[in-house]
């Protein structure tokens, strides 16, 4: 529906007609089954089922985990785009490849990795048990592999926003005698700040959504590890229509975000 | 080929709902009956083993029919069977999620109980923590790894601490056997409450205690024909291999007891 508004809104653009139609299929392709889940929300108790303890600790816990990740992503996602947009030094298309890497990994193998480095036998385990240090099975876990998989995202979109920015007033600057920090504080940032922003709330969603690296890196306690997707997979088991509530969350949610994202580069560029 | 061309149905059927059809050609008839020859069993995880085994003497005997298999959570296969999966034979790891089914009008055949399954403690090699008995496992900083309650090894597990009044605190509650037995083998967890079965399995790989508290909670595993089955003559084979006396032999040496 949405594909026939748009070509409606670009006028004559000379698309064939079974193109459209086929593009009508694809979104149909991915509308339906959200329609399909909506139609199975058992109404007059959905206030109750995502309101009970299970699910707001569900709730509570995702939001706080994801707010943390998309911190971490932004503190170590913003220095390593700028290595990888400005500088230049060998290796640097296999690092980019291997950072996109989460992108496109199967979560659950990202857990396994996850696991075989921060876990008690992995190649950190022994150092951080000697610091005192037990990542796994706590919400430090969860928060570690919502940043592991959301990070590229981060990446990816700064990286972008950087390139098609240029230098060129960075030069400037730089030859007006700002110091690097500075340039990069009072240029380079508001530049890139709605491509920073949109990969912020790209990371953040990931974040939400992340479920296969937590289940494996983690584990699933209530309040502690289980966050939403874990629970709507538990509750699946015994109350598929307490699944299909806290989907419905998790859907509403991601409309959002996806919303902001996707209007952010427009606002910031007015 | 096959799995492409019914994602392409999918594609057809959407295309036609959404009125965009091209005009003409129309949806072709969907794929075409060969099942004939293929019987499709959901079993629960723990079961893969021996039904692996099974399933190779039933091939031997009754060659032209090839046994296909679906292992996961029994709760999971039951979700499925009632959203049109194609099952002919249902074994479950517990009689309530056989019960679901049933209430469900989906089995053609009573269940039948074949095996059963107690819970035992699986701890990492060399028992790091060393774990002796079921009071060990409230040891405050160990940590235990258990099945969520929604789970049949989860209820079984929930079951022993209300008869024991010993309640436990794992630090993780997962959502299936194999998931607990994958952290006790990472060596992650200090112990894990699994299936005696699931012990045997893993081998080398984890060291099983049995604990007396266990017998509280014995599993009992149904099987039944699943309703509208294509292959109700092979189905009914199958189980009749699975609660004979091939059947409890394969099982009693995985470890599994008799119903």
């Amino acid at each position: 529906m949405s594909a026939i508004r748009a070509a409606r809104n670009a006028g004559y653009t000379g698309i064939p007609r079974w193109v459209l139609a086929v593009a009508v299929v694809a979104a149909a392709l991915i509308v339906l089954p959200l329609v399909a889940i909506i139609a199975r929300v058992d109404w007059p108790r959905f206030l109750p089922l995502v309101t009970s303890p299970e699910s707001l600790d569900a709730l509570g816990l995702s939001l706080r985990t994801s707010t943390a990740s998309t911190f971490l992503c932004l503190v170590l996602g913003v220095p390593l785009a700028l290595v990888l947009a400005r500088s230049q030094f060998r290796g640097q298309r296999l690092l980019r490849a291997l950072v996109l890497l989460p992108l496109v990994l199967p979560p659950v193998v990202g857990g396994l990795a996850l696991l075989y480095t921060f876990g008690r036998q992995g190649l950190l385990g022994s150092t951080l048990s000697v610091l005192g240090i037990q990542i796994a099975f706590s919400t430090a876990a969860v928060v570690i592999a919502q940043t592991f998989v959301a990070l590229p995202f981060l990446v990816v979109s700064l990286e972008g926003a950087l390139r098609t920015a240029g230098s060129r007033y960075e030069a400037v600057a730089a030859t007006l005698g700002a110091r690097p920090w500075t340039v990069l504080r009072r240029v380079t940032l508001p530049l890139v700040l709605p491509g920073l922003a949109s990969g912020a709330v790209l990371s953040f969603a990931r974040s939400l959504g992340e479920f296969g690296a937590t289940l494996t890196f983690a584990g699933s306690l209530q309040g502690v590890t289980r966050t939403l997707p874990l629970e709507i997979y538990l509750q699946r088991e015994a109350d598929p229509d307490a699944a299909v509530a806290l989907s419905l969350v998790l859907l509403l949610v991601a409309v959002t975000v996806v919303a902001i994202a996707y209007r952010s580069p427009q606002r910031g560029a007015a | 080929m096959k799995p492409l061309a019914k994602a392409a149905a999918v594609v057809l059927l959407l295309a036609a709902l959404t009125g965009c059809g091209s005009a003409g050609t129309g949806v072709p008839a969907s794929g075409k009956n060969d099942d004939g020859g293929t019987l499709t069993v959901f079993a629960a995880a723990s079961l893969r083993s021996t039904f692996i085994e099974l399933a190779e003497r039933f091939e031997a005997k009754h060659p032209g029919v090839d046994v296909r298999f679906s292992f996961a959570g029994s709760s999971d296969l039951v979700s499925q069977i009632s959203q049109g999966a194609p099952a002919d034979v249902f074994a479950a790891a517990d009689t309530a999620t056989m019960t679901r089914l049933q209430d469900a009008q989906l089995t053609e055949s009573a269940p039948v109980a074949f095996a059963t399954n107690t819970l035992a403690i699986a701890v990492p090699p060399g028992n790091p923590a060393e774990v002796q008995s079921y009071s060990d496992l409230a040891r405050p900083g160990l940590k235990l790894v258990a099945c969520a309650a929604q789970v049949p090894c989860g209820a079984a597990a929930k079951k022993i601490a209300t008869e024991t009044g010993m309640a436990l605190a794992p630090v993780s509650e997962e959502n299936s056997v194999t998931d607990v037995l994958g952290k006790v083998i990472s060596g992650e967890a200090d112990a894990g409450l699994v299936y005696a079965t699931d012990i045997r399995t893993a081998g080398e790989k984890v060291e099983g205690i049995d604990f007396p508290e266990s017998a509280g909670a014995v599993n009992s595993y149904p099987i039944a024909a699943v309703k509208g089955t294509p292959n109700k003559a092979a189905a009914d084979a199958f189980i009749a291999l699975a609660t004979g006396a091939q059947g409890r032999q394969v099982l009693a040496d995985a470890g599994f007891g008799q119903p």
